[in-house]
């Protein structure tokens, strides 16, 4: 702790040091104590004791691309949050959503969006998506330890990319393993527990040429659908009016939809499965 | 063998501050002045990419004259100590004191300890909640630290600059208005202006750095006023100076209202904030 009382004591030689513009790289001297993946991993399997959250989608549409999370958070057979957010921005042009060990996923998110902001004040400059999502690599390498007890972390990435050639979609999505693997998606993607559902749903709703609205409907459905067969995802909750979170990232910046137009959108989705003979 | 020399501590500290004055006095002038919604910050800077101001945190900017070398690793461990602290404790933790007081210790400590004193002067400037609880602290090179009110004034003609700023500052103008009177206040004794070897009579948009600390708008307060928005600023200055009285501080802003294609956070307060990489990200593609 002493190395960050430098209002008492003036800057240490480390805070003046000119190298990197890394904020992890920086922790990584001046108080190491405060990184993720530096503390000593549990012997044994400790997955069925802290909250996990569950399925993210991402997809993108003309104009940019979408990211939007459930609301539930699991701990082995119980659901130890209704209304967790997962998904969150990384700074003003890409987001970020978390499935695996909750509490290590948003330290890590928290982490990661000071990196990017400071970066981007000490040199001047934003990071270059691709930057970006390398950088995010190698924050969830450094954690393959503890992700082998149980405490895995799985992000998924999406953005707006400003030196997209022209004629390039500019929404991009990229995926993740537990190792670090950092993998360019196609048009949509998910990671999570319902992952699998998910895209199913998504490889019959979505399309390349969709618009925005389009393309938050088919997020939403796919959401629905992978709380429809998995546990651990929630659906939207009518009765205490939680519904998905999601976020659009367009030329404009980040922003996050509204509760309102999301609600509007899976009643719809709700109001058209219930006409379908029960059927779902 | 070494020559064994004596010289009291007086003279060694004169010497040093003799040293240090004489650097700081050869560079340009920087002016930090309070204005309704924020803190303006101006500088006289040809370059566009080597900085005299910058962003240290969400309410808290940072301006300095002197030796570009010297105040930027400076800077750097001013946004380093900030990061660190938002970091482990929270974003509201940070404030521009604690700032202020690591720098002046550290300014100390080499003034006292160090063969060459540090040839800079910082301002470290902080936006509250309402114009009384803005506050700008002035550093010099010896460590000592000043909580300044209305406005402060670094560089080479200091006292001049801030001569001229007593006489036409005014509490609570606006964005236009506070700009017209500092960047008036540091082309009176610019070299490059009518007042030293001839030019126009007002410093341009190509040699000022402009940017300022917006309390409206929602985290980072910090913005750059680059090119693309300073400019038509500056050409309403003589406008600004014939109306009398001032005007409704929303009109002072329409200027920096975002450029159509430009991207978000680059003039409107409500967007999702760019800090201060605003201008820097590159055209947004259009779609």
């Amino acid at each position: 702790m002493s190395e960050y009382s430098a209002g008492r004591s003036g800057f240490t030689p480390a805070y003046l040091d000119r190298v990197g513009s890394s904020f992890t790289d920086f922790l990584a001297v001046a108080a190491p104590d405060l990184l993720p993946g530096r503390r000593p991993v549990p012997q044994i399997p400790v997955g069925n004791v802290t909250p996990h959250g569950t399925t993210i989608v991402s997809v993108t549409y003309d104009g940019g691309v979408l990211m939007g999370g459930d609301r539930r958070a699991t701990m082995g057979n119980l659901i130890s949050s209704r209304d967790i957010e997962k998904v969150y921005p990384a700074d003003a042009w890409s987001v970020i959503g978390i499935a695996g060990a909750a509490g290590i996923a948003i330290e890590m998110v928290r982490l990661y969006q000071v990196e990017l902001e400071h970066y981007e004040k000490i040199e001047g400059l934003t990071l270059s998506l691709d930057g970006k999502a390398n950088r995010l690599a190698q924050m969830i390498r450094g954690n393959l330890g503890a992700a082998l007890q149980g405490l895995a972390v799985v992000p998924l990435f999406a953005g707006f990319d400003l030196d997209a050639a022209p004629g390039a979609a500019p929404g991009r999505i990229f995926s993740y393993d537990v190792t670090g693997g950092n993998y360019e998606e196609r048009g949509y993607s998910a990671v999570g527990s319902g992952s699998l559902f998910a895209r199913n749903s998504l490889k019959k709703t979505w399309r390349p040429d969709l618009d925005g609205d389009a393309a938050t409907r088919s997020l939403v459905e796919a959401l629905y659908d992978a709380a429809d067969d998995d546990s651990a995802t929630g659906g939207p909750d009518p009765v205490r009016r939680l519904y998905p979170i999601v976020y659009r990232v367009d030329a404009e910046g980040a922003v996050r939809l509204g509760d309102d137009e999301i609600a509007a959108v899976a009643t719809g989705i709700i109001d058209e499965r219930s006409a379908a003979d029960g059927q779902g | 063998m070494t020559m064994p020399y004596y010289a009291s501590p007086e003279q060694l500290m004169r010497d040093k501050s003799e040293y240090a004055r004489k650097g700081i006095s050869r560079g340009r002038s920087v002016a930090v002045v309070t204005y309704a919604d924020g803190v303006l910050f101006i500088a006289e800077n040809p370059s566009s990419t080597l900085h005299k101001v910058g962003e240290l945190y969400d309410r808290i900017g940072f301006a300095a004259v002197g030796r570009y070398s010297e105040f930027e690793s400076l800077r750097v461990a001013g946004v380093r100590l900030a990061d660190v602290r938002g970091y482990s404790y929270n974003r509201r933790d940070v404030t521009g004191r604690v700032i202020a007081n690591a720098y002046a210790q550290t300014l100390g400590e080499v003034f006292t300890q160090q063969m060459k004193p540090f040839e800079v002067e910082l301002c470290v400037a902080e936006v509250g909640e309402t114009p009384e609880t803005d506050q700008l602290y002035r550093l010099t090179f010896d460590g000592s630290v000043v909580d300044e009110p209305d406005f402060v004034v670094m560089g080479g003609q200091a006292e001049a600059v801030s001569a001229n700023l007593r006489e036409h500052f005014l509490p609570g103008m606006g964005l236009a208005e506070a700009l017209r009177v500092g960047v008036q206040a540091l082309s009176a004794v610019s070299p490059a202006t009518s007042a030293g070897n001839g030019g126009p009579a007002l410093l341009t948009a190509e040699q000022l750095e402009v940017a300022v600390l917006d309390r409206r708008r929602p985290k980072r307060a910090f913005r750059r006023i680059t090119d693309a928005a300073l400019r038509p600023l500056l050409d309403r200055q003589e406008d600004a100076a014939a109306v009398t009285g001032e005007e409704p501080h929303t009109a002072a802003h329409a200027p920096s209202t975002p450029q159509p294609g430009a991207p978000a956070g680059l003039g409107d307060p409500g967007a999702p904030d760019t800090g201060g990489t605003a201008g820097s990200g590159g055209e947004a593609p259009t779609t």
